[in-house]
């Protein structure tokens, strides 16, 4: 009866990514059907194809978003930080920053948990430039951010995204390893005996691993449709009224120093994914050059003032400016790079 | 008495769980002393990496996610 149960679910999931791949696949055939009906695809002015591109875009981005979240809710179960961490414990420097930064992607994270995770990882002997490996990952590659880059731009930028953000890890927090900056981080950290372990290494069954997936795209999708509905809104209307080439003077390829000045404007904005990819589309489109607009949404997503306020409870000033600085400047030169290059 | 302690520094889900502890508890009539540990060395002297945490009898029930409201309501019947 029990077993039944559980493959009853199972092909319910799988007739679920059946159907998301069947209409998924054919959005575009969909939507050149809708534009002919209505008699959108005849007209050629901006509205009109601010509203195509809104039409299409939305349903594309929100599904392929609940496919992405539903498959990493489930894989995160296979990534608890207690397993990570154990993984990382005996781990050498460099060996170390590239498994916590490529860990940092399928370990579930939330900013608010930045303090207790770092306390949790340097209280069992992880290095602290391998910590930090992680924590800078861990926020920057996330599926969001992934999904929206994947859907607006193709998968070459998604591919160029992570691993960019993973080179940026890896060695941000291989420097910070080899200039020992212990003495920066709070005393007290050191002096934590963490008593019990937590109890959560039980098994977890596959049925729950599903439920997971489902209370992800709860969570999340719920919390960012509307972004996402918004920013494209924005950039669709762009895309009809604001000029092509009207970036391209402030954030083009001529201009070296927008790449530090994207950077340093980003800092203290703070957005999650959903909301900044969106501007970014509409930067791109509009002139700007992919290095500039890469930077920029590296540095809204990964740093930002609200994570230098909450590691600011474990680590000393220096060591906050340091780690800024060493992210910042590799944000800057990736984005110097893929300006050069494309 | 069932001893409940929601460890947390204040993220949305933090409070979330505190307010299920109470509401749980309120609807079952069950007694119990709820309360919300948001000092950090506190925290971390339960080992979890992830907040919110549940502690129920100095017992980590859970970390980083919050239950379904059945399971809580089984947990607070088997601490009471």
């Amino acid at each position: 009866m029990a077993i039944n149960k559980i493959h009853i679910r199972i092909w319910f999931v799988i007739g679920w990514i059946a159907i998301w791949f069947l209409i998924y696949l054919n959005l575009d055939r969909i939507f050149s059907q809708i534009n002919t009906i209505t008699g959108l695809a005849g007209i050629k002015d901006g509205y009109a194809r601010a509203i195509e591109f809104f039409i299409y875009e939305v349903p594309k981005v929100l599904m392929l978003l609940t496919l992405i979240v539903f498959i990493m809710g489930i894989v995160r179960t296979y990534f608890s930080p207690e397993r990570t961490r154990a993984i990382l414990e005996k781990k050498s420097l460099f060996a170390g920053n590239v498994l916590a930064s490529i860990l940092g992607i399928f370990t579930p994270f939330c900013s608010c948990s930045a303090v207790p995770l770092f306390i949790g990882f340097v209280e069992a002997g992880v290095p602290l430039g391998v910590t930090l490996s992680f924590l800078i990952a861990a926020p920057m590659i996330n599926e969001i951010a992934i999904v929206l880059l994947f859907g607006l731009f193709g998968w070459e930028v998604a591919i160029i995204y992570i691993t960019t953000g993973l080179v940026i890890a890896i060695i941000s927090g291989y420097i910070i390893g080899k200039l020992k900056l212990e003495r920066f981080v709070e005393e007290w950290v050191y002096e934590i005996k963490t008593g019990q372990k937590s109890s959560q290494e039980e098994k977890i069954k596959f049925q729950e691993r599903i439920q997971s997936g489902y209370v992800a795209v709860n969570d999340i999708v719920s919390k960012v449709w509307l972004y996402i509905i918004a920013g494209v809104a924005i950039g669709s209307f762009a895309h009809g009224y604001v000029p092509e080439d009207f970036m391209a003077s402030i954030m083009g390829k001529s201009t070296w120093w927008s790449v530090p000045l994207s950077v340093l404007i980003g800092i203290p904005l703070y957005s999650n994914a959903a909301g900044i990819i969106p501007v970014v589309e509409v930067l791109l489109s509009k002139g700007a050059s992919l290095g500039t607009a890469l930077a920029f949404m590296m540095s809204v997503i990964g740093l930002s003032l609200p994570e230098a306020i909450i590691l600011k409870k474990v680590l000393k000033l220096p060591m906050i400016f340091i780690f800024f600085g060493i992210v910042g400047a590799g944000i800057i030169l990736v984005g110097f790079i893929f300006n050069f290059i494309y | 008495m069932l001893e409940i302690k929601v460890l947390g520094t204040g993220c949305a889900r933090c409070k979330e769980l505190e307010r299920m502890c109470f509401d749980v508890a309120a609807e079952n009539n069950i007694t119990a002393d709820i309360q919300k540990v948001t000092d950090l060395k506190d925290i971390m002297s339960y080992g979890i990496m992830q907040t919110p945490g549940l502690v129920m009898n100095g017992k980590v029930l859970l970390s980083g996610k919050l239950p379904t409201k059945s399971t809580l309501l089984n947990w607070m019947k088997e601490n009471s």
